[in-house]
């Protein structure tokens, strides 16, 4: 086994298990840093397919700005592990088929989807690069980028508008 | 072949590695010596000569002292936190280029830990990753004061990277690379950033100041309000090392400062310099002397930003935290915008026009 294929396996199961641990581990600040874990090995995985724009990119934006707010907003609330709210028997079954239905769909779509064949000897290993991918995006895909940056904005002011404090209001 | 490589990059690594903790540590001793320069009194002088051992003594203490963990502290987490703080300020320094290249037996080796195409980006993400350290050990503490000096650190943290990401654009459309070896080298025969990027120098050198939580923005420990903010339950070396972590980012940030800004390992008259080893030693030798003057030339650069920093630190007094984030948010980003417009307008119009006058 060649040792991409091997880092390949170590850091899928990283990934998976961090990810698992999200969900299982009881105390929410776990959880983010296990999320954070996760954010980390799959920049590990942008690194294997040669796209170190992307690593990066997903290490300042998800695990360097998102989940530090993540962190802010949950040691604020002071969650102690004995306050957790007891779910009933309802809930938990709701749960379960939601969760099952969600898993049979990502496994139907898993079991139909094709995966098109690639030729190595022809596959650009410099796609991931951030030239080839500047010029992807300022050219061929123009459109799309700069809308995507108006719904950013338009998202930025709506947040500074929500935050803003009124007139009349208290002022801590 | 690929063996000799992996040693050399190896080795590379652990001199990067070496230095930087040498550097940092020296640091602590130079504070103190620039301190009692600026305040007039001696500074430290009793353990070896010019108190240069007092940076073993003060280790030598940390180690000895208790290692207490606080009875309701989440423990692992409490370890943690020190650890996370000083390996993200000791990552950083991997992509830093200490120098051009170094010749021996046809082999070239870049006095750089990793170059990388994404250099400045890798910077980033690591430098925004610091934050965890703070705000895992400030909450770990359980104590209020520290969960409320981990909020201030990593506020002002994230506020300030904002401002200093805009102000890195403006270079980076200057230099259209991401790699500090390729910004590094553009930089050559004077034609430093500093001269064509005063005002983003100025902002990225204030956000370095909020970065490294240093005066006049040295608001997460205040002794008023916050008692000793995040690392107020810490003690011995775990202590230690959130000390020892605000000097290694010291370094890093000057060392960054004087590679996108100063021309790194660049200085005038290079080329002569090398013109005339190269001519009395031969190429090989010469070419190394000359790799060594650069870095030297470098590390003097750095060192004299270290400097700066503690200069500022004993000359000027500090913010309130509202002042600090007026600062960050409603004065820097918009003339970092600014300062992007100013740039991107230069190398559209005004650069063809020089390069058509100057021809």
């Amino acid at each position: 086994m060649n040792s991409s294929v091997s880092f390949f396996y170590f850091l899928s199961f990283l990934t998976i298990l961090s990810a698992v641990m999200v969900v299982v581990s009881r105390n929410p600040i776990h959880s983010v840093l296990y999320l954070i874990l996760t954010f980390f090995s799959l920049s590990g995985h942008y690194i294997l397919l040669n796209a170190q724009f992307l690593a990066a990119v997903n290490i300042i934006v998800y695990a360097g700005a998102i989940m530090v707010l993540f962190l802010f907003v949950i040691m604020f609330l002071n969650m102690k592990q004995d306050q957790e709210e007891t779910k009933n028997n309802l809930t938990k079954i709701a749960a379960a088929v939601v969760g099952g239905t969600v898993f049979v769909i990502l496994f139907g779509a898993y079991r139909k989807s094709v995966i098109p064949a690639f030729n190595p000897d022809q596959f650009d290993s410099q796609i991931g690069m951030i030239e080839s991918l500047g010029n992807l995006l300022f050219r061929d895909y123009l459109l799309p980028f700069e809308l995507a940056s108006i719904l950013l904005l338009v998202a930025m002011v709506g947040a500074v508008m929500l935050g803003k404090r009124e007139i009349g209001e208290r002022h801590f | 072949m690929d063996l000799i490589e992996f040693s050399i990059k190896t080795a590379t690594i652990f001199v990067v590695f070496v230095l930087t903790l040498l550097i940092a540590m020296y640091s602590t001793w130079a504070e103190r010596k620039v301190a009692g320069f600026i305040q007039d009194r001696m500074g430290p002088n009793r353990a070896g000569p010019g108190g240069l051992l007092q940076p073993l003594a003060d280790a030598g203490k940390m180690f000895f002292k208790e290692d207490f963990i606080p009875a309701l502290a989440n423990k692992w987490l409490f370890i943690a936190g020190p650890c996370l703080a000083m390996l993200t300020a000791l990552l950083a320094s991997a992509v830093i280029p200490f120098g051009s290249t170094f010749r021996f037996d046809g082999h070239e080796v870049n006095l750089q830990g990793v170059e990388s195409n994404i250099g400045i980006l890798y910077v980033f993400g690591v430098v925004a990753l610091g934050v965890y350290g703070i705000m895992v050990g400030g909450w770990a503490s359980n104590n209020k004061f520290s969960l409320l000096g981990a909020i201030r650190a990593a506020s002002q943290n994230i506020s300030y990277e904002v401002a200093m990401g805009l102000s890195l654009i403006a270079i980076l459309m200057m230099s259209s690379s991401l790699s500090l070896g390729e910004i590094v080298s553009q930089q050559h025969g004077g034609n430093w950033n500093i001269f064509y990027q005063p005002l983003g120098f100025i902002i990225f050198i204030t956000c370095s100041f909020a970065e490294c939580n240093r005066v006049p923005f040295d608001l997460p420990e205040c002794e008023t309000e916050l008692v000793g903010g995040y690392h107020t339950e810490y003690g011995s070396m775990k202590l230690g090392f959130y000390l020892f972590a605000e000097y290694i980012n010291m370094f890093v940030s000057s060392a960054i400062i004087s590679v996108l800004y100063f021309g790194g390992y660049n200085y005038p008259g290079m080329d002569w310099v090398y013109t005339q080893l190269t001519d009395a030693l031969g190429t090989q030798t010469g070419h190394n002397v000359a790799t060594l003057i650069g870095t030297a030339v470098f590390f003097g650069k750095t060192l004299f930003f270290i400097f700066f920093y503690m200069w500022v630190r004993w000359t000027i007094p500090r913010f309130r935290y509202d002042q600090l984030m007026n600062l960050g948010w409603k004065k820097l980003i918009p003339l970092a915008i600014f300062n992007i417009i100013i740039t991107g307008a230069a190398v559209l119009f005004l650069k063809p026009v020089i390069t058509a006058w100057l021809n």
